[in-house]
């Protein structure tokens, strides 16, 4: 059979599409000119320009965000798992009403979500900050967590417990011996999605922030919005696409592990 | 008993979250949609309907018109392209078909607010777009790449499209493509052989793809206000505004609960379906 073309055609453009904004904003975060129209050498000032002292207030949001992301997946990577294994191992009404509830957040557009939680803090007179924000993410990242072990659950060979069990293990040793380490790629895997989602965030944090707590992508978009420091816009976010890419990374080969191990 | 106590103890710290920040949270949305706002940016006593009669002053109508509308073509655009790459990923083997995957996936892993700014610095009066643009005479020099409703759209396909491309990959995957040439030995055309048997072969990717996309368009907020102009505003930069501008926090809320009522709708609709296909003989 001759294959028609226009499928390659329609996924060279689309590539191109795709990559076009991204590779000419990390190509100018190195161009000595203030507008990408015009290439003035390669320079690394603008990076240069993120540290001086008058900065200072990136590199705190950097910092709060950062910490909201670790807390918020550590959090999550517990209520997930112990979500997915209720999923997994029991069927009942409870689990009907808890595999349900767990998609919602995901599918739900995050605007929703963000606003819904800042109108439940302002009726109970919850001071915003950085802690309503932490509230927030661990809601939407949990559910992915949960996703992620589900996953993992699926190729779990579950006479490995029973072996356990018949060779004298109580439950807390199966748990902490077996069921952890079998499970730990998903966890991890999961913490690391969670992680990303909960960096990644801009408008959930929006809804939840108070006064002096902005994390990087809400600092970001107020640059962008009144078009302040292009160029240092750029740096920052090259930096931040190198760190994005880094935690990626570090999950994939974790999930790429998984057949190997099964196979062993 | 013991089975159960172990299910209760596993199930109940994230039901429980969920309960108090998702589904509390969701009902007083609701609850506050029906109370009055104070004038210092608060949320009254007692019940009314104000905030809900409010709907019907004339911008609202056009605004929703506006989100339903662009989040259909986003959709529909979407789903044009991602058929085709589908289509491509689905027959290829190995090496290749991981590659290509990875690099359709990778930029969706790149921060959203990063990606929508990429496109504003692209489009900027000074960028390199317009400026090419310009001097090759394509545009006049009133011509404006942003602050309009197809800079809007663009953006809207650009950080959508990974969301049509992967489930409707993951049906490609599945679709067994000697179907395809069986039809053609049959005498149907390229093109009319895709159109009759891989689109209905791959409707159930089809289905969660449109989902995947139309609910978050729904509810863009920062495309508009970052790409958009004053005319090109949808619901959530109303919803933004009613919260963070003027502070109408009941205001805010009937808008966020027509909002939900919106994106309920393909919500439904795949579930539905899902559970047609799921209890129907095989």
């Amino acid at each position: 059979m001759k294959a028609s073309r226009v499928p390659a055609i329609v996924l060279a453009l689309v590539l191109v599409f795709l990559y076009l904004p991204i590779l000419l904003l990390v190509a100018n975060s190195f161009n000595a000119a203030r507008f990408s129209s015009t290439w003035g050498g390669f320079t690394l000032k603008w990076y240069a320009a993120l540290l001086h002292p008058s900065n200072r207030d990136i590199w705190d949001a950097a910092q709060r965000t950062l910490l909201i992301a670790l807390s918020s997946s550590a959090v999550s990577m517990i209520l997930g798992t112990l979500s997915a294994c209720a999923l997994h191992w029991y069927r009942s009404r409870l689990q009907q009403a808890n595999h349900g509830l767990l998609y919602l957040p995901i599918v739900i557009p995050d605007l929703l979500m963000g606003i819904s939680l800042l109108l439940f803090f302002v009726a109970l007179g919850v001071t915003l900050g950085t802690g309503t924000i932490l509230v927030a993410h661990i809601t939407f990242c949990a559910s992915f967590v949960a996703v992620v072990v589900l996953g993992r659950l699926q190729g779990f060979d579950e006479n490995v417990i029973a072996a356990a069990r018949d060779l004298g293990a109580t439950r807390w040793t199966i748990v902490r011996r077996v069921v952890l380490p079998l499970l730990a790629p998903g966890i991890v895997a999961g913490g690391l999605l969670a992680f990303t989602l909960s960096v990644d965030d801009y408008v959930i944090t929006f809804f939840v922030t108070g006064p002096g707590s902005a994390t990087l992508p809400l600092k970001i978009y107020s640059m962008v919005k009144h078009s302040k420091d292009l160029p240092l816009i750029n740096a920052i976010s090259t930096l931040f696409l190198a760190l994005t890419f880094l935690v990626v990374w570090l999950s994939q080969r974790l999930t790429q592990a998984q057949p190997d191990r099964a196979s062993r | 008993m013991i089975r159960r106590k172990n299910e209760i103890l596993l199930t109940a710290p994230t039901l429980v979250w969920l309960a108090v920040f998702f589904v509390v949270p969701t009902f007083a949305m609701v609850a506050i949609s029906f109370r009055p706002s104070t004038l210092y940016g608060g949320v009254g006593e007692g019940w009314t309907l104000d905030a809900w009669r409010a709907l019907a002053n004339p911008s609202y109508p056009v605004i929703l018109w506006r989100t339903v509308w662009l989040s259909l073509v986003t959709t529909a655009v979407c789903l044009a392209l991602a058929l085709p790459i589908a289509f491509l990923l689905g027959r290829l083997q190995g090496r290749w078909r991981g590659f290509l995957l990875m690099l359709v996936i990778v930029p969706f892993w790149t921060n959203f607010v990063i990606r929508v700014a990429a496109w504003r610095i692209m489009l900027h009066p000074e960028g390199l777009l317009r400026q090419t643009l310009l001097s090759t005479g394509l545009i006049g020099p009133d011509t404006l790449l942003l602050y309009n409703e197809g800079a809007v759209l663009m953006v809207m396909i650009y950080t959508h499209l990974p969301f049509a491309i992967l489930p409707l990959y993951a049906a490609a995957e599945r679709f067994d493509y000697s179907l395809l040439e069986a039809a053609r030995d049959l005498g149907a055309s390229g093109f009319g052989a895709a159109m009759r048997i891989f689109v209905p072969g791959v409707s159930r990717g089809l289905l969660t793809a449109m989902a995947l996309v139309l609910i978050p368009a729904l509810g863009s907020y920062v495309i508009p206000d970052l790409v958009g102009g004053p005319t090109d505003e949808m619901i959530g930069n109303k919803i933004a505004q009613r919260t963070l501008g003027d502070r109408n926090l009941p205001q805010a809320a009937t808008l966020s609960v027509a909002l939900l009522a919106f994106t309920m709708i393909p919500i439904l609709v795949v579930y539905l379906l899902n559970r047609k296909e799921r209890t129907a003989p095989v």
